[in-house]
Formats: structure tokens, C-alpha cells, sequence
């Protein structure tokens, strides 16, 4: 890979690094909305449905203690199943999202920066 | 009843021998390829996915877990299944914002990635302090459990035999940690972890054969067996619901188990033993199905012995709550089922122990010793003789404070440990990883923020002093009603980080920035692997 520092010094705007210059670049751009617009509302989801969870096993007993028909399962043990199916479904989710979109990406801009294209 | 009248000690003692010399031998082949520093902090970077991915799982489905959770669940029934849903969606937080990144950015520890771009040395002195904090906290409860599992699973009922007994465990864990490094380390876990898992695997199997595969039915019996009020064990409350100032305590629990993960260290470091950031993910993904596979087990073995051993005999049993999966397996399977469980618990402490002990010493070596003592100009060489020397120290301090911590409460500094980690560690990752004009005061605000106010209200409430069950029931200073830190400590450390950075008038380094921002996305410029040899 080239090295960055010397690039520094040959002939970059004052102020500029290379880095900077592949931040500003669209490409880079793209790739960090895309990471973004996947990765913030997918945790915002799941720290939503967690705490509300907490809460109802906190402040609705009565509800999360309603027996299904006439076994012991409760509302409230299937509401935590439903946490681990919703945390595997969101790994699911998220490698095959990156192993299909983000990855390929992620890797034509870094072969670029290595050899020094961008 | 006694300790004597469960199982056969020499049985538990053989096969935990049996897998000491199994690992052994393992750890002295792997050490052959130990020559740098990567090899020795970071496994030569040359653990696949699914290998990391046991190993992670190995390192935090720690006794606590195992025993800690079986047991809340046959005592406490639904508010110990919670304990193990934090501990599982926590790891969504790891996958999405932090393994990767940190992979990318990072060399050896935590603070590789703070000091980034921030001022190195006041930087990497915090994340330093922060990390050795939690380890130990993290150490002394895995040392102390170990002295209560002894009286239950060895017969050894002398405070001296109990205190021998972790000697030993600190001795064979500073031999571990010293001949095979990280890659011998990450070999221990593995094999723990599948030893733990297939254990496990094998009970609730047994289990739920005994109730037809009926999880209600297993539901009923525990009931049953708890006798009048047994409902509650299906219910929420059972342990926290008393009161409103219970219910924030359990608020403030969710909170830090939640977020504490992905600022745990020995959690963090694993991400640097393999090749890429692709690793990295499929690391966290393999951990997350069994991690998440092993919890369910969990609440089949909670309930299990619920029904079949009975709260009643679990809490008057040597090792109290501890010991209801032990006690479990001697009702399944007789004294060799129990030793194959006792054994995997002892296996897991010592697996454990050793990770958390080449975070430690990672830690003092590379930041510390090498990056603000002799700031940086420090040969690869002597850093990894430091990082030798500091195992050495860390096992004999956590060997001397396991015979001290014995019989204490220890619940107490798991949850401590946690909530340093998400309180001190994760505000200035997720800052460090996003926000542009974070800067070093906001660093330094938000860490010892968040450390000092964790450790004062811990120290200021109920685990400590003013209750029963507290450190010193004799005494009463406890001021903050909240049995956990959390909910107090997490959002100060957030804002300490805003307002530090604020306050400060540290010029924005964006060239910094960018670099950071660039690689942690597109992995240019990572660590890469060590040669295979």
C-alpha cells in the first residue's frame, strides 16, 4: 500500500490530507449512508423493543402474567422468546446485508485508497 | 445437607484434571508460534470467524452466567430469565456499532482505538485505568465464585482448602496465559465453550425428555415443587418487583447489562485476533447463536431444577444459589454427570480467569508501560516481557483477592463490572467511532466521569452497606437506593462527554477524523494477520 504520510507531503492542498480527500469523496459519502441509514435505526429498534419489554415486565405484571389458554406459558415468557428471535433475526439481517451490499463497497474503495487511486 | 452427599469429589477432581492436561498440552503446541506482539496480544490475528466467535462465547458465558443465571431462574423463576436477555441483546450493540470498526482502527486494546484521535497519553492513561478497573472487578468475582463452588463440588469446606484451591486455579491460569498468550488463551475458550455448550446441550435434552418435551408442563412442575405462591415463578417481580424503588433498580440493571457488553475489554480484544473486519462480523454473529442457544438451555435448567431438585434444597446447599445446575446434574445423571458439570464449571473459571488476564496485562504493557511511560519509543520485545511480568502480578493479586472475596456478595461486582464497562468504556467508543467534534476533554470527562460516579453510588448503596445481604450489614451509609449504578451513572457519562468536549477549547483535528472515518469502513490501512508460520 502506498505509505500516507508521504503522500502528505507530495504535493496535497495545504491542510488536505489523503484521508480527508477520500472522505470528501462521493464514493465515501455513499458508503457511510448507506452503513448509517442501516445500522442507526436497526439500533434504535432494538433498544426501543428491549426497553419496552423491561418495562412491561416492570410496570404491567398483571398483563405479562396472563397465562395462553389454560398452560403455564405466559404473555410475558413469549415476549422474552420474541427478544431472542428478534436478536437473531437482526444478526441475520445485518451479515447478510454487509456480506451482500456493504462488503463490496467497502472494498473496491479500500483497494483504491491502497494503491493510491482516489 | 452437606457437600459429601452429592457425588464423588475424586470424580470431579479427575475429570477437571483430564482437561487441564488436555488444554495444556494444546496451549504448549500453539505457544510454539508466540514470537510477536500481535502473536502474543492478538493470536497472530489468525483465528477464523467461527473459531473466534466459540472463543468469545467461551470468555462470556462465564460461572456467572452458567451457575449465576440456572440458579436465578429456579429461585426467582422470570427475573432470572431477564438477567440472560440483556446479556444476549447486548451483543446486537458489538455487531452493529463496534466490531467491526474497532477491528479496523485498532491494534491490541481498547484504548489503540480512543487515543485514535484524541491526545494519546491522557487518553490511553483513562481507557488504561478503566480497563484494568472492570478486569479486576470482573476477576475478584470469578475468584471468589470459585472459593464457593469448591465447598459444593470438591467437599472441601476449610476456609485454608478453599483458599488453596484458588491458588491453584490462579497458578494454572498465569501458566496458561504465559506459555500459550492470546493463542493459547483462545484455545482454552474454545474447548470450554464447547464442552459447556454440549453439556448443556445434553441436561436440557434430559430435562425436557423428562416432561414429554412439554415446556409447560416443566413450568407446572416447578410450580409444584415450590410449593404455596409458587405462581410467582412464572411472573414478573419475583425479585424485583417489591417495590417502585426495586423496579428502578431493575431499570437501572436492564440499562447496564444492555450496554455494557460492547465496552466490556476482554470482550473488546477478542476482535483483534482475527485476520479482517469480515472476521470480526462473523465472530460476533457465531457468538450471538450461541450465546443466545446457550441461554435458552438456560431457562430449561433453571426451571429444571426448580422442579426436579426444589428451591428449598438449592438455597440450604453449600453453594446456594450457585449450586442449582450442579445439583441438577447429580439428580439427571448421578456423580458422573455431576463431575462432567462440575468440571465444565471449573473449566470456565479458569478460561475466564485467563482472558480477563491477558486483557489486564495488555493493557498495562501496551498503554501504560509502552505508550505513556516510555511513550512509545519501547522494542516489541521488552513491551510483550512487561505484558509477561503483569500476568504474573495480576494472577497473584487475583489469586490474593479471591481468599479475601470469599463468602463476599459477588453479584455485586459483576454488576459493577458491567456498569464501569458501559458507564467508563462506551460513551467514548461510540463517540470516538461518530461524533466529528468529540475531542479529548469530552474523552476524559465521560471516562472518569463515569468511573468515579459508578464506584461512589456502589459504594452508597445497598450491596454495601444498610441491608442484609450487604458487604457490611453492620454499617449504614446508604444514600443511593439503587442496587446497580446504571441508570444514573450511563447517561451522566454520555453527557460528561458532550459537555467536556464543549467546555474544552482543544482545537477539531478533522484530518484525524477523516482518517479514523475512512478506516474504520473501508479497513484501509488495518493490522493485518501474522504470517502463518
Amino acid at each position: 500500500m502506498t505509505d500516507m504520510s508521504t503522500a502528505d507531503s507530495l504535493g496535497e492542498p495545504p491542510g488536505e490530507t489523503e484521508y480527508q480527500r477520500v472522505q470528501r469523496s462521493p464514493e465515501f459519502q455513499d458508503l457511510r449512508r448507506r452503513f448509517r441509514n442501516f445500522v442507526f435505526p436497526m439500533t434504535a429498534l432494538f433498544l426501543v423493543w428491549y426497553f419496552v419489554y423491561v418495562l412491561l415486565a416492570n410496570y404491567a405484571h398483571d398483563f405479562m402474567s396472563t397465562r395462553l389458554g389454560d398452560s403455564n406459558i405466559t404473555v410475558g415468557l413469549l415476549f422474552g422468546l420474541g427478544q431472542f428471535v428478534s436478536t437473531f433475526v437482526i444478526t441475520m439481517l445485518y451479515a447478510r446485508w454487509a456480506n451482500r451490499r456493504f462488503d463490496a463497497q467497502a472494498d473496491e474503495l479500500r483497494r483504491e485508497i491502497e494503491e493510491g487511486e482516489l | 445437607m452437606t457437600s459429601t452427599d452429592i457425588g464423588n469429589p475424586w470424580v470431579n477432581i479427575g475429570i477437571f484434571a483430564a482437561f487441564v492436561l488436555v488444554t495444556l498440552i494444546i496451549v504448549f503446541r500453539a505457544s510454539r508460534q508466540n514470537k510477536s506482539a500481535a502473536d502474543f496480544y492478538a493470536g497472530g490475528r489468525n483465528f477464523t470467524g467461527p473459531q473466534n466467535g466459540t472463543a468469545i462465547a467461551g470468555d462470556y458465558l462465564s460461572a456467572a452466567s452458567f451457575l449465576g443465571i440456572c440458579g436465578a431462574i429456579a429461585i426467582n423463576g422470570y427475573d432470572g430469565f431477564l438477567y440472560s436477555i440483556g446479556f444476549l441483546v447486548a451483543w446486537l450493540v458489538a455487531l452493529l456499532l463496534v466490531a467491526e470498526l474497532l477491528r479496523n482502527t485498532g491494534r491490541f486494546t481498547m484504548a489503540d482505538v480512543l487515543s485514535f484521535r484524541l491526545k494519546q497519553r491522557p487518553v490511553r492513561m483513562a481507557a488504561a485505568l478503566a480497563t484494568l478497573l472492570v478486569v479486576f472487578f470482573y476477576l475478584l468475582a470469578q475468584m471468589a465464585g470459585a472459593g464457593g463452588l469448591v465447598a459444593l463440588l470438591l467437599g472441601v469446606e476449610s476456609r485454608a482448602g478453599q483458599g488453596l484451591v484458588i491458588a491453584v486455579v490462579g497458578a494454572l491460569m498465569i501458566l496458561y496465559v504465559l506459555v500459550g498468550g492470546m493463542k493459547g488463551t483462545t484455545w482454552v475458550q474454545i474447548i470450554k465453550a464447547v464442552l459447556l455448550i454440549a453439556g448443556s446441550a445434553i441436561m436440557t435434552a434430559w430435562v425436557l425428555a423428562k416432561f414429554g418435551f412439554n415446556l409447560s408442563d416443566l413450568l407446572g412442575a416447578a410450580v409444584d415443587k415450590a410449593g404455596p405462591g409458587g405462581e410467582a415463578l412464572l411472573e414478573p417481580g419475583k425479585q424485583y418487583g417489591e417495590s417502585a424503588i426495586t423496579k428502578l433498580s431493575f431499570l437501572s440493571l436492564a440499562l447496564a447489562l444492555v450496554l455494557g457488553t460492547a465496552g466490556l475489554p476482554h470482550v473488546l480484544m477478542r476482535f483483534y485476533t482475527v485476520p479482517t473486519a469480515k472476521e470480526a462480523r462473523r465472530s460476533v454473529v457465531w457468538a450471538i447463536w450461541l450465546i443466545g442457544i446457550f441461554y435458552l438451555f438456560t431457562l430449561v435448567l433453571g426451571y429444571g431444577a426448580g422442579a426436579l431438585v426444589g428451591p428449598e434444597e438449592i438455597m440450604s446447599a453449600p453453594g446456594g444459589v450457585n449450586s442449582a445446575a450442579p445439583l441438577l446434574a447429580f439428580a439427571l445423571g448421578g456423580e458422573i454427570l455431576l463431575g462432567l458439570i462440575s468440571a465444565v464449571a471449573f473449566a470456565t473459571i479458569l478460561a475466564v480467569v485467563a482472558g480477563l488476564t491477558i486483557t489486564a496485562a495488555a493493557s498495562f504493557s501496551h498503554d501504560i508501560y509502552a505508550n505513556v511511560i516510555k511513550k512509545g519509543k519501547v522494542n516489541a520485545d521488552s513491551e510483550v516481557k512487561i505484558a509477561r511480568w503483569t500476568v504474573v502480578v495480576i494472577g497473584v493479586v487475583a489469586i490474593v483477592g479471591g481468599i479475601f472475596a470469599q463468602n463476599q456478595n459477588v453479584a455485586f461486582l459483576v454488576a459493577l463490572a458491567f456498569a464501569v464497562a458501559a458507564s467508563a468504556n462506551l460513551p467514548t467508543i461510540v463517540y470516538s467511532l461518530f461524533w466529528k467534534r468529540f475531542n479529548t476533554a469530552g474523552a476524559l470527562w465521560s471516562i472518569y466521569g463515569g468511573l468515579i460516579s459508578c464506584i461512589v453510588l456502589i459504594v452508597l448503596s445497598p450491596t454495601v452497606s444498610g441491608s442484609e445481604t450487604a458487604m457490611f450489614p453492620g454499617a449504614d451509609f446508604a444514600v443511593f437506593p439503587l442496587t446497580n449504578p446504571g441508570l444514573v451513572s450511563i447517561p451522566l457519562a454520555f453527557l460528561l462527554g458532550i459537555v467536556g468536549t464543549f467546555a474544552s477549547k482543544e482545537k477539531p483535528h478533522p484530518e484525524k477524523f477523516a482518517e479514523m472515518e475512512v478506516r474504520s469502513l473501508t479497513g484501509a490501512g488495518a493490522e493485518k494477520a501474522t504470517a502463518k508460520h
